[in-house]
């Protein structure tokens, strides 16, 4: 009895220091989020509680048409990076000379500060100058220069085509983790009883890949809708707001007006989303391995 | 792999053909953001403001990899400080994680299972979400404008992972390694410190490699937000200088781009092997 007391009390010894950082730096803040939101905080000295007022205005602005393009802007993100993500991942498993370098080639966006590779795509999408438009010119598919960044919704599509360049790496190398995960008996059974190529992929390699691909465009959901820096570097929001998602709604409100109070009640909506989220990753999640342990 | 009929990896020449096109079309899209890049560094100031688009530079030099430390003079300083920023926040992460991961690892008792699902939950929420009562609490701990006010946010939002990470690896370990070292009368924190964590160097090596390139890329929005002084921006915040107040000085802007990320081109080449492994354990079924 005596040395499971004392084992009980190391644990908690050795989860003590992360579980004290995590609270101060995210949990009280997430409750300092929570208050504030009912406040009319800013840079004056005195706080009021407002009740709900900082609610009510989010819902008379154009905030209902933000979330909205969130969710268009994150569902269309993680479905282009899961189809890119899919199809390298297929191409990096075929046992071709040089696949190895290929792997590696692959890392560059997922591993370079988001920053940099953020401002060369802002050249690429400059109209006069940049390499699409440039390109584009050359062969003749478009007339004259197009400014992608400067018109809405050429901006929302290049906003998510970056965004998609980012998040690409991470989705392949984890597709392709999980490829090399189903036993090679399998194929070669297949293989034996005269199954091609192409039969064995969507018979085999596609339905075991199915679990993994779910849990990946859920972690995916999660980092994109919570994506920033793409859309602040690229247009901040611009033009006439047609690239603004809540995230940014919530940084110009809080951060460039210093409306705390707002911009809380709007990072209170977020959490909310993100929260409904994190619950049906956890719920998905252990039904697919306890699927995986039925079997 | 070579007890296995090499048959069934040959492919027809068609088959080889459209494998090395896809390839060569997933990886044109990767790459090509860093191969226009490159070639805007070469390129002078006047020719690539000039119609009509010209892909290949004509008189190219590298001269902007010169001029560019010139024009900000305090490029290096970014570079240091991205560095020292993310070394202390690898540093600080490790001696929280390692701890914590052994004990998910290694004992069950009530809420352990809970807690361990927080911690996960800490990840769904990038630190843009928690910026306004971050900048509070900051201002309130007196570390605005200071290297602490990058470091100490940053560590929070790179934990979860790093103890989903490092938990999986010492599950690993042998429970009756543990065992043997109780018997022999070692303490818990001996047997922690001289038996466990010499196993765990790969996973801890992992683990810090991961933080590291995690830090050391989600940088931009604390440093956007809770520093102001030039001398402490880390590389991202600091290329922005290169955006005069008439126009950018493109070129030089990607040629500190690319010295910016060479560290990170370099890690890649050497640590692949970890970066993969460090991103696919526990997240593919074990």
């Amino acid at each position: 009895m005596n040395v499971q007391r004392s084992t009980l009390i190391f644990a908690w010894i050795l989860l003590l220091p992360a579980v004290l950082y995590v609270t101060v730096i995210v949990a009280y803040p997430l409750l300092d989020t929570f208050i504030l939101s009912f406040t009319d905080a800013s840079l004056k000295k005195t706080t009021n509680w407002v009740g709900w007022v900082n609610y009510e205005k989010i819902f008379n602005t154009t905030f209902a048409e933000v979330i909205i393009r969130t969710f268009v802007w994150t569902f269309f993100s993680v479905a282009i990076k899961m189809i890119i993500g899919v199809f390298g991942a297929c191409m990096l498993n075929a046992a071709v000379p040089g696949r190895a370098l290929f792997r590696v080639l692959t890392m560059p966006p997922w591993i370079v500060p988001m920053a940099i590779g953020i401002f060369m795509w802002g050249w690429m999408y400059n109209g006069q100058f940049g390499m699409i438009s440039g390109v584009l010119q050359n062969w003749g598919i478009i007339d004259g220069p197009i400014a992608f960044l400067a018109h809405g919704s050429t901006a929302f599509w290049a906003t998510i085509i970056t965004d998609v360049w980012i998040g690409v790496p991470m989705v392949t190398l984890y597709m392709l983790a999980a490829m090399q995960a189903v036993p090679q008996d399998l194929y070669e059974a297949a293989w034996t009883d005269g199954a091609g190529r192409f039969y064995r992929f969507r018979r085999i390699t596609l339905p075991l890949l199915i679990p993994s691909m779910i849990t990946m465009s859920m972690l995916s959901l999660i980092s994109t809708f919570n994506s920033f820096d793409i859309i602040w570097i690229l247009t901040q929001g611009g033009p006439n707001g047609e690239t603004t998602t809540m995230i940014i709604d919530t940084y110009r409100t809080a951060i460039g007006s210093k409306k705390y109070g707002e911009g809380a009640a709007r990072a209170v909506l977020i959490c909310i989303f993100l929260s409904i989220f994190c619950v049906a990753y956890f719920r998905v999640t252990s039904r697919l391995s306890a699927g995986e342990s039925n079997r | 792999m070579s007890t296995q009929p090499a048959m069934i990896n040959r492919y027809r020449w068609y088959e080889v053909i459209s494998i090395y096109a896809g390839i060569f079309l997933f990886l044109t899209f990767i790459l090509a953001p860093f191969v226009e890049g490159f070639l805007v560094s070469l390129k002078p100031l006047g020719l690539l403001f000039s119609s009509p688009y010209k892909f290949w530079p004509e008189n190219g030099s590298f001269a902007a990899y010169r001029t560019m430390w010139v024009s900000v003079p305090g490029f290096a300083r970014y570079i240091f400080n991205s560095f020292f920023i993310s070394i202390i926040v690898t540093g600080i992460v490790l001696i929280l994680v390692i701890p914590a991961s052994y004990a998910f690892a290694r004992f069950q008792f009530r809420g352990s299972g809970l807690l361990l699902g927080a911690f996960l939950a800490v990840n769904m929420f990038s630190g843009a979400v928690l910026l306004i009562p971050l900048f509070r609490l900051m201002r309130s701990f007196g570390v605005l404008n200071t290297y602490f006010a990058m470091m100490v946010p940053g560590v929070a939002f790179l934990i979860p992972t790093a103890i989903w990470l490092l938990r999986t690896y010492m599950m690993r370990i042998p429970r009756e390694l543990d065992e043997a070292a109780f018997v022999d009368g070692a303490s818990h924190f001996y047997t922690l410190r001289r038996v466990i964590l010499p196993i765990a160097m790969p996973g801890i090596t992992v683990v810090a490699i991961t933080t590291f390139i995690g830090s050391y890329a989600q940088q931009f929005i604390f440093a956007l937000t809770f520093n102001s002084k030039t001398e402490y921006m880390p590389l991202p915040v600091g290329l922005f200088a290169y955006f005069g107040r008439q126009e950018v000085i493109w070129n030089e802007l990607m040629a500190a781009s690319f010295v910016g990320i060479t560290p990170a081109i370099i890690v890649i080449f050497f640590l692949q092997r970890y970066l993969v492994s460090g991103l696919t354990a526990g997240a593919v079924k074990q």
